[in-house]
């Protein structure tokens, strides 16, 4: 008798639904996952269901409007395994700025009529409003991680995933450095590995899409990328980009935002 | 007794589009009271997040507003910082920006066909379920969405928020071994496209003429892409400068998308408004191929919009085969920038249709100021009056159920893309 297949679903809050296309663009893989598993939630795709009880929920987008509180707490309660994708829903996304800022204020400069606008002042990863069993970083998230994700859970073990800097990557593609030999303020040294050392292979500085690695340095990155030339207030921009609500990120670019308001004597 | 019923229809999750949206619906004696395409994904504001950017920054950030078209966004912004420093790209990298766009149009448009709209036509809910019945077809869409995804890694290193694009150029130029075997793939995928053409245009498509005003750039000697002239089929010409003298947007208490007008009415930016004003821009075979499916182009039919994508794939993957003939990698991929203040606008074709940019930099090369109108919030009107004409010749005593089928494929029609217009679907009728 065969088991009955594992219940899937895709959910989506406060995205660009890049992350979504990590299956979308799977091409006849994504014909395969359909025959491996349930699919019973995937809106872009087609399958409608949101309400329903599944064994795997990967949620993209960040948490930015008080509708999306509620609806995330019923899909942990449906939810075997929740798993966040990319930088929204694993730390706030480039949206998460608007925390460092006035949302508010900002909404009444861009809508005419800012009343019309449910939202929150600020724009939370998922794990600041339900328990969250695994987190695949990313800017966006791509197909091995996810079809990697699906594949250790139905086997019943948690994926082991990737620990190391950016700058291991480099190393085993023998990509030329391109902060020591170009210069450029890059955000490697402090950044999980996991998108194959992209940028730096197109001899251009990571920015950290991929979010911080395991125990990173970036008080010595951030002291390194002003001796590179940048004014703290660049060092601060470095941080504070598409992970800025990543703790270790956010941390790094208050300091550095104090040091180019309130300059150390 | 009336026949007219009172209606409150409730789609609450509209399923195949890009992002989140709703449609109300309230019909009261038989008349349609309020039709609202409701956009409800939150704002993420990147306007605002763009002030106090660096320049080199701007194509990182604003690629981040749409997954499935983060090129149009990357090309309308160069273009918009290059014209504020006064740097005009050299021919090469011209050449592979179209390109990399091509990529992109592929991509899209195989992906909306496919996995999005061609399902409506055939009666199927999702492409997996479409696959058992039409395999040959599926993989073939499925092929083309790999290979505009291979063209834009070969430029970008990965296709959703690519990362080769730059003020002034690329990072990497590819090497000739990458092109030749591109260019294997792209040759092989040439009869496919061609295919497909046939096939959309041999969809069970509704016939509904109806009258609307298209907008699209136009090219001097180009099918319209990075740049050229803002014009309409009602007789528009301005440079993409003027666009705000002409076009509006206003806000509606139901949306958060802003909704655009040109002097005052809805238009259509898009695939067949494209097509519609740039029929003579196009490579002769795909001409030849739009002319055996019997279509008479420019059309009036919205759901011609389907064929239009095919004939854009096929001319993309011409064009991409043109722009790589005798390919070298240049010196340098990019020329160097050195920033000035002005205000510079870009204005590119997206696979959903017309993207406009207008940033302020100042003297450092920051952002002082940034606007976007992207495509999606440029439909959201036209997008309304369609719904509610084609619901009312329908026929607002069909169920509930038929309604919203017929709402679904409408709006899927437009391949909106709510995340770009910052905004989703849900459909409620209400009757009453």
């Amino acid at each position: 008798m065969a088991a009955a297949k594992a219940r899937l679903a895709v959910h989506k809050f406060s995205s660009c639904d890049g992350c979504q296309l990590a299956f979308l663009n799977l091409g006849e893989d994504l014909l395969r996952l359909a025959e491996l598993v349930e699919i019973v939630h995937f809106a872009e795709a087609g399958p409608v269901d949101p309400e329903a009880p599944v064994d795997i929920a990967f949620v993209e987008g960040s948490i930015s409007t008080p509708e999306d509180e509620e609806r995330i707490r019923q899909i942990r309660k449906n939810s075997r395994w929740l798993i966040t994708i990319g930088a929204c829903a694993t730390a706030g996304g480039l949206q998460a700025l608007r925390n460092l800022a006035d949302g508010p204020g900002w909404i009444a400069e861009i809508y005419a009529q800012p009343g019309y606008i449910h939202s929150l002042a600020t724009s939370t990863p998922i794990a600041a409003h339900v328990p969250v069993d695994l987190e695949l970083w990313g800017c966006p998230v791509n197909g091995r991680q996810v079809l990697g994700a699906v594949r250790a859970l139905l086997f019943g073990v948690v994926p082991a995933l990737e620990q190391d800097k950016v700058c291991l990557e480099c190393k085993r593609h023998q990509a030329v450095c391109v902060l020591v030999a170009k210069g450029l303020p890059c955000m490697g040294p402090v950044t999980l590995a996991g998108c194959g050392a992209l940028c730096p292979r197109f001899g251009r500085d990571c920015y950290a899409c991929y979010g911080p690695a395991e125990n990173p340095n970036a008080a010595a990155l951030g002291r390194r990328l002003e001796g590179l030339g940048l004014v703290p207030e660049a060092v601060a921009r470095r941080f504070l980009f598409i992970n800025n609500g990543a703790p270790d990120f956010a941390e790094a670019g208050r300091h550095w935002q104090e040091q180019a308001h309130d300059p150390e004597p | 007794m009336t026949q007219s019923r009172e209606i409150s229809l409730s789609v609450p999750v509209l399923a195949r589009v890009e992002g989140e949206g709703a449609l109300d619906l309230e019909v009261h004696g038989g008349h349609i009271e309020t039709l609202r395409l409701r956009i409800f994904e939150p704002p993420r504001l990147f306007e605002k997040f763009l002030e106090g950017r660096e320049y080199q920054e701007v194509p990182d950030m604003v690629a981040r507003i749409c997954g499935i078209c983060p090129v149009a966004y990357q090309m309308s912004a160069v273009q918009a910082i290059e014209g504020i420093f006064g740097l005009a790209p050299d021919p090469w990298v011209r050449a592979m920006r179209r390109v990399f766009y091509c990529g992109e149009w592929i991509q899209s448009h195989s992906l909306h066909i496919h996995l999005l709209a061609a399902p409506d036509f055939l009666g199927y809910g999702s492409v997996a379920e479409m696959a058992r019945a039409h395999p040959d077809t599926v993989r073939r869409g499925l092929a083309l969405q790999a290979l505009g995804n291979e063209i834009i890694r070969l430029f970008g290193g990965r296709s959703v928020h690519p990362v080769g694009a730059r003020v002034g150029g690329f990072h990497r130029a590819p090497s000739r071994a990458e092109v030749a075997a591109l260019q294997e793939q792209v040759g092989a995928a040439l009869p496919g496209a061609e295919a497909l053409v046939a096939w959309t245009a041999s969809l069970n498509l509704p016939n509904d003429a109806q009258d609307f005003v298209s907008v699209a750039l136009r090219h001097p000697d180009e099918y319209p892409m990075n740049e050229g002239r803002i014009v309409s089929s009602g007789g528009l010409d301005i440079p993409i400068s003027d666009y705000e003298a002409h076009f509006v947007e206003h806000q509606e208490p139901h949306s958060t998308a802003l909704y655009a007008s040109l002097e005052g009415r809805p238009y259509l930016v898009g695939p067949l408004a494209r097509l519609n004003l740039n029929l003579d821009r196009l490579h002769t075979p795909v001409r030849e191929a739009l002319g055996r499916t019997g279509i008479a182009f420019p059309s009036r039919n919205m759901f011609h919009s389907i064929v239009a994508r095919a004939a854009e794939i096929h001319h993309a993957l011409l064009e991409v085969t043109r722009l790589l003939e005798d390919y070298s990698a240049p010196e340098a991929p990019f020329a160097p920038a050195t920033p000035r203040s002005g205000t510079g606008h870009g204005c590119t074709e997206a696979p959903r249709g017309l993207l406009w940019h207008r940033y302020d930099l100042d003297a450092a090369g920051q952002v002082r100021h940034a606007r976007i109108v992207p495509p999606t919030s440029q439909n959201q009107a036209r997008i309304e009056a369609d719904l509610r004409r084609s619901l009312e010749t329908l026929g607002l005593e069909r169920d509930d159920e038929a309604l919203r089928q017929q709402a679904e494929m409408v709006i899927r029609n437009y391949d909106p893309c709510i995340s770009c217009a910052t905004h989703f679907l849900t459909v409620r009728v209400g009757r009453r």
